[in-house]
């Protein structure tokens, strides 16, 4: 099936005109068009820096491993399975979207489709269910990348008749046999994952890159809601900005915080109170600014500043 | 006698790559592909049975080829098919059907000459491989 994987990029090498063995980088960093992409993951995701570097090595590898190829010099196809772990909230999700239309310009996977599924949709109910299950997702999820969330789920080492086992048996052996065809990514939080790769070492060794992602501080998280803020065209008022810096502060030492969610939870909360404020004075003639804007007074209204949960 | 039924079936048989390029043609489509096999090679018979299920939301070959293999593998020694089936006039149709295995020896059809009343002759033909019962038509395991 390698073969077709070729054949998919076989219309960049017929506009091929430098002779063989010279290759011009920036030509073909351009013409395969992982520069935007690269550049939007800088542009969007704020902060994760260990991420980005190591997106950043994955896609030149994988330049390189594509000129690589049409010189002639075979090698294995590199595995590019990846654990992401990290908090809630860092982005494991967003990054894996990111992962597979990267690699897709690059012709490492066909389709560049994204399967996201959980335990439920890989383990069955009785005996008999699981492989086909499985199976049917994996079909799915060839040509593309097949996204495992909370993948230690699979994993049930209290009950050693759980059907996951036989989930993961089938994911390990399409992992190593058909390593062209898909891309798993398995994404967790820390520690649980560890104890997963500790009890399924099969798992650990199979995947190329485990990439931990880190907990935003609060400079990112603020650059986080104003982005956030800008997609949905509002914004804060310099005073509201102020609070919501300290928002950030008292909302982080509380239980529960999951990084950038919980700042979009927020964020909505605050829309909430901005209309309700707005509403609530029905003879004013209301401006597009007025509209656009959060005030102070929408931050402050939180539960977070009065000791309570912010929940 | 080589049994000539579906799409393809007067070329060379397919190899794996260019049966996995069709299969990418029938998923671009929107349409479903199944899995069939049979030991039973007359024209009339219709009801091959099913490997699994038809696959629905696949996007690459990769996933059918999978499935070709684990079929071939069991039923190797006899005729497997795929067909494609297209839902988009709201019921399913088949738009493409095409034999992708055959058994190595195919012995083929006699015909029967039936005399019926007057000169009249009636005419039917039969598999020789149907002669023995099923499972075992093709030195089957």
């Amino acid at each position: 099936m390698s073969v077709s994987a070729v054949s998919s990029v076989a219309p960049l090498q017929a506009g091929e005109t430098s002779p063989a063995g010279q290759v011009d980088l920036r030509r073909e960093f351009n013409e395969v068009g992982i520069g935007d992409v690269l550049d939007q993951l800088d542009r969007e995701l704020i902060g994760l820096k260990p991420v980005k570097t190591r997106i950043r090595e994955i896609a030149s590898l994988l330049l390189i491993e594509r000129i690589r190829k049409r010189m002639g010099l075979t090698s294995e196809v590199p595995t590019l399975h990846m654990s992401f772990t990290g908090n809630p909230g860092t982005g494991k999700t967003t990054v894996a979207l990111r992962i597979a239309s990267i690699l897709h310009k690059l012709g490492f996977v066909r389709r560049g489709q994204v399967v996201s599924v959980t335990r439920d949709e890989l383990v069955g109910q009785y005996i008999g269910h699981t492989a086909p299950k499985t199976k049917e997702i994996l079909k799915k999820a060839m040509g593309g990348v097949l996204f495992i969330d909370e993948a230690y789920y699979l994993h049930r080492p209290d009950n050693e008749r759980d059907y996951g086992q036989e989930a993961i048996e089938i994911l390990l052996q399409v992992m190593e046999s058909q390593r062209e065809d898909l891309v798993v990514i398995l994404a967790g939080y820390g520690d649980r994952m560890d104890k997963f790769f500790g009890s399924n070492p099969g798992f650990r060794s199979r995947i190329a890159h485990h990439i931990d992602f880190p907990d935003y501080a609060d400079d990112e998280l603020l650059s986080i809601a104003e982005l956030m803020l800008g997609d949905m065209n509002y914004r804060f008022s310099a005073e509201a900005r102020a609070a919501f810096v300290r928002y950030i502060a008292l909302r982080k030492i509380q239980p529960l915080f999951s990084n950038a969610r919980s700042i979009r939870n927020a964020l909505d909360r605050m829309r909430l109170r901005q209309a309700n404020r707005l509403v609530a004075d029905l003879d004013r003639v209301l401006t597009a600014s007025d509209i656009m804007s959060l005030d102070a007074s929408d931050v402050l209204a939180s539960r977070v500043f009065s000791n309570g949960s912010a929940e | 006698m080589r049994v000539t039924q579906g799409c393809f079936s007067f070329l060379p048989d397919l190899t794996d790559q260019q049966i996995s390029a069709q299969v990418q043609y029938c998923l671009g489509k929107g349409w479903a592909v199944n899995i069939e096999f049979t030991d039973d090679p007359h024209p009339r018979n219709t009801f091959w049975e099913m490997w699994g299920l038809p696959m629905f939301d696949l996007r690459d070959a990769a996933g059918v080829m999978m499935e070709l293999t684990e079929c071939r593998k069991v039923y190797g020694d006899r005729y497997i098919r795929m067909s494609a089936f297209d839902s988009s006039p709201g019921w399913e149709s088949v738009r493409m059907s095409f034999i992708v295995n055959r058994p190595k020896d195919e012995p083929g059809f006699r015909l029967e000459r039936h005399e019926v009343e007057g000169r009249n002759i009636r005419y039917t033909t039969k598999s020789y491989a149907a002669d023995r019962p099923e499972g075992v038509r093709y030195g089957g395991k």
